[in-house]
């Protein structure tokens, strides 16, 4: 190995250059990103490794940081609606719904009840997207290449469906402080109505051919534990939360909008591994998929146009004072805190990440485990960056 | 001396002819395989270049030597390009020992068997001087991976070959193919099932293709031991891989499928054996396409506990039967 150590070229950055002050005799550092086939873009992870085994690891963030909070300081209230669709590519309606709640509980607007349902119907598909995106890249990064191809035919429909009411395919940013910018028609119910029996029979499909499969369920099972006590240590929400068995899903704990109106479960695993993680995201598609179906059954009569109670003001001010609003994302809890000091621009805007704090458990979780669960751990951490680097 | 001569004749146009198949086998296999994992999920697969994309392999062959060959700085120069031609070379010699048909054999050596499994241990050198050579700690990782994989999974595959030439008691494959003519019924396949199923799995070790593909396995170490090699270097790897998948897919036919004997007596003739090593090779790539990617340490784990045992259970029931 001396012939890596004693070249000068390989002296590496400030942080691989950190992260060798502590290193131990007969061990490797490798850097993983931030160009890498399975750090979903440009996370970087320095690890230390004895073999095969991973004695350390240590993320390495910031490669794609874009000061969207700082933007936000810079743009009018209505001006920052954008940038939330921008945080996370996977899950952006939820970002769009925090900001937008945080703002309306700062200036007491009543969203009205059509804009309400079709927010949860939008949001809950927007869910269904990220979790079969989740789903494909993560068998993906179990070295199986098909099953992303069919997670992205049944999402290509879900962007589809999406694509009528909100004019974009990825980055949505179609809500509006007290509302949607665009009403649905009835072709685009009609549509997820169809959808609907048909993800129905493909789950049970995914279930036999992927779930089930041995090699996968070795892969994953025991592997990369994050317990209750780690996820209240690092602040880790959504699925990975819940597959530690903990029942937290702010749609349910700290009801928001109409949520409380519906019938749905909270899915849980108590294993608190890979597979723990894995198995809540499945099963929390069919519970979007019943939130949807109620949604659709409660929706009262189309008013068409802006469905905002009032024409949505481009310069609006709202009152001094500062709002928190938290809603439940594709990877846990997404909060906005809003500080307004009576002008067009907010005062502060501060974003919490739920990707973030789940990334912060993977050093701990990956120490000890083959570079191949590490890469396992990873991906069921349902990492998104630009939402991490923010 | 003409006979000499004759002989040396016959050993170059076996050459020529296994280098020529060694390439058609790889364009249309690098074509196949893309094509039927296009089909697998669900899209067409390369359809720009030829009629359904029938030229892409040729097309991707000329790119492949339009790009710069790179040596990484620090590497080894001479161990870093000598790594791609060694294990290239050894696939041209693994076709001649493998009769092809009634007169298609390029080279009837009686110990055709055992030339076949030396050289094909080739391989593993390569690919552990790639990784090692190009100064890159993936590719470290990937040799090493590789070495122990291909170490471990030679000697199941050994045992049950030994089962079968116990049978036979010759190495020839040309002998042991023509002891499988007639009919379906006298495939070794029915006397050596478990043997066909140890060899069959042995064989996606060997070869290190999905789901035992870890010297590469691109999503944890990015290319594995070919991740510096640029061009025809990466190109050289890329043939010898599906080289060796017909190689052992031919061997596999030869040992347990009757080779170019038909399932009935009277339809013998190459086009057996091209169809059972096909069928074969479809099979291979349907699995990769399907499964995912096992840890090294359950990869280890299966031929050490459960394929060895076996491999050795299936020698000493062989040879016990035999010896009753």
């Amino acid at each position: 190995m001396s012939a890596y150590q004693n070249s000068e070229q390989m002296k590496g950055d400030f942080y691989t250059q950190k992260f060798e002050a502590g290193k131990r005799d007969g061990t490797l550092i490798l850097n993983m990103g931030p160009q890498h086939p399975s750090t979903h873009g440009v996370l970087r992870i320095v690890v230390e490794l004895d073999g095969e085994y991973v004695v350390r690891a240590e993320p390495v963030l910031g490669y794609l940081h874009r000061m969207h909070e700082k933007m936000g300081e810079t743009q009018t209230w209505g001006g920052f609606i954008p940038n939330m669709g921008r945080v996370d590519y996977g899950h952006p309606m939820a970002w769009n719904w925090a900001y937008c709640g945080a703002v309306e509980k700062l200036m007491g607007i009543e969203v009205p009840e059509r804009a309400e349902l079709l927010r949860v119907i939008m949001t809950e598909l927007n869910r269904l997207t990220s979790h079969l995106l989740w789903w494909g890249a993560y068998i993906l990064d179990l070295g199986a290449f098909t099953p992303i191809m069919y997670a992205f035919d049944d999402r290509e429909m879900l962007l589809d469906i999406l694509q009528r009411p909100t004019a974009s395919r990825l980055t949505y940013s179609n809500f509006r402080v007290g509302g949607l910018q665009m009403d649905v028609d009835d072709k685009c119910i009609e549509m997820i109505k169809a959808f609907i029996p048909h993800f129905r029979k493909r789950l049970p499909m995914y279930k036999d051919l992927v779930t089930d499969n041995l090699i996968l369920r070795r892969r994953i099972e025991d592997i990369g534990i994050i317990d209750q006590d780690m996820c209240r240590r690092y602040g880790c929400t959504g699925p990975v939360l819940r597959g530690a068995g903990v029942a937290y899903d702010v749609r349910r704990a700290e009801p928001y909008s109409v949520y409380d109106r519906f019938d749905f479960e909270i899915p849980t695993q108590t294993s608190a591994c890979s597979a723990g993680r894995y198995l809540v995201r499945v099963a929390e598609m069919e519970q979007s998929m019943r939130i949807i179906e109620q949604a659709i059954e409660m929706l009262p009569s189309a008013q068409g146009g802006y469905i905002v109670d009032k024409a949505p003001k481009p310069a609006m001010k709202p009152p001094v004072g500062e709002a928190y609003f938290c809603v439940e994302g594709g990877r846990g809890k997404v909060g906005v805190y809003v500080v307004s000091d009576g002008s067009k621009t907010p005062y502060r805007v501060k974003l919490r990440a739920p990707g973030f704090s789940n990334l912060s458990a993977f050093a701990e979780a990956a120490t000890g485990t083959l570079i191949a669960d590490a890469v396992a751990i990873l991906g069921s951490l349902d990492l998104i960056i630009p939402e991490i680097d923010r | 001396m003409s006979a000499f001569v004759q002989q040396l004749l016959v050993l170059i146009v076996a050459a020529v002819a296994a280098m020529i198949w060694l390439g058609i086998n790889a364009l249309v296999w690098v074509y196949c395989e893309r094509k039927f994992a296009g089909h697998i999920q669900r899209r067409p697969g390369p359809f720009e270049v030829g009629p359904h994309g029938a030229l892409q392999p040729l097309i991707d062959g000329l790119k492949l030597m339009g790009k710069q060959l790179l040596t990484p700085d620090n590497a080894d120069a001479i161990l870093y390009w000598l790594a791609p031609i060694l294990s290239m070379l050894p696939v041209l010699l693994l076709f001649l020992p493998i009769p092809y048909g009634p007169v298609l054999t390029g080279m009837d050596v009686n110990l055709g068997l055992l030339l076949i499994l030396a050289f094909s241990s080739f391989n593993g050198l390569a690919v552990l001087l790639a990784g090692w050579s190009s100064n890159n700690k993936w590719g470290l990782l990937g040799a090493a991976r590789a070495v122990s994989q291909t170490v471990a999974y030679e000697i199941p595959l050994l045992l049950v070959v030994l089962a079968v030439t116990f049978m036979t008691g010759t190495l020839s494959l040309t002998e042991i193919t023509n002891m499988q003519a007639g009919h379906i019924g006298n495939w070794f396949i029915w006397k050596q099932p478990l043997a066909f199923l140890i060899f069959l799995v042995a064989m996606f070790g060997e070869t290190n293709r999905a789901p035992f593909d870890l010297a590469e396995a691109e999503s944890e170490l990015t290319a594995g031991f070919h991740t510096e090699y640029s061009s025809m270097g990466f190109g050289l790897f890329f043939m010898a891989e599906y080289g060796y998948m017909v190689v052992m897919c031919s061997v596999c036919s030869v040992l347990f499928l009757g080779g170019y004997h038909g399932p009935f007596p009277g339809v013998d003739g190459w086009w057996w054996m091209l169809l059972k090593t096909f069928a074969l090779l479809s099979f291979m790539v349907w699995v990769r396409w399907t499964y995912p990617r096992v840890r090294f340490d359950q990869l280890l784990n299966i031929n050490w506990k459960w394929l060895l045992p076996l491999a050795t259970f299936n020698l000493l029931a062989t040879a016990l039967i035999l010896k009753l």
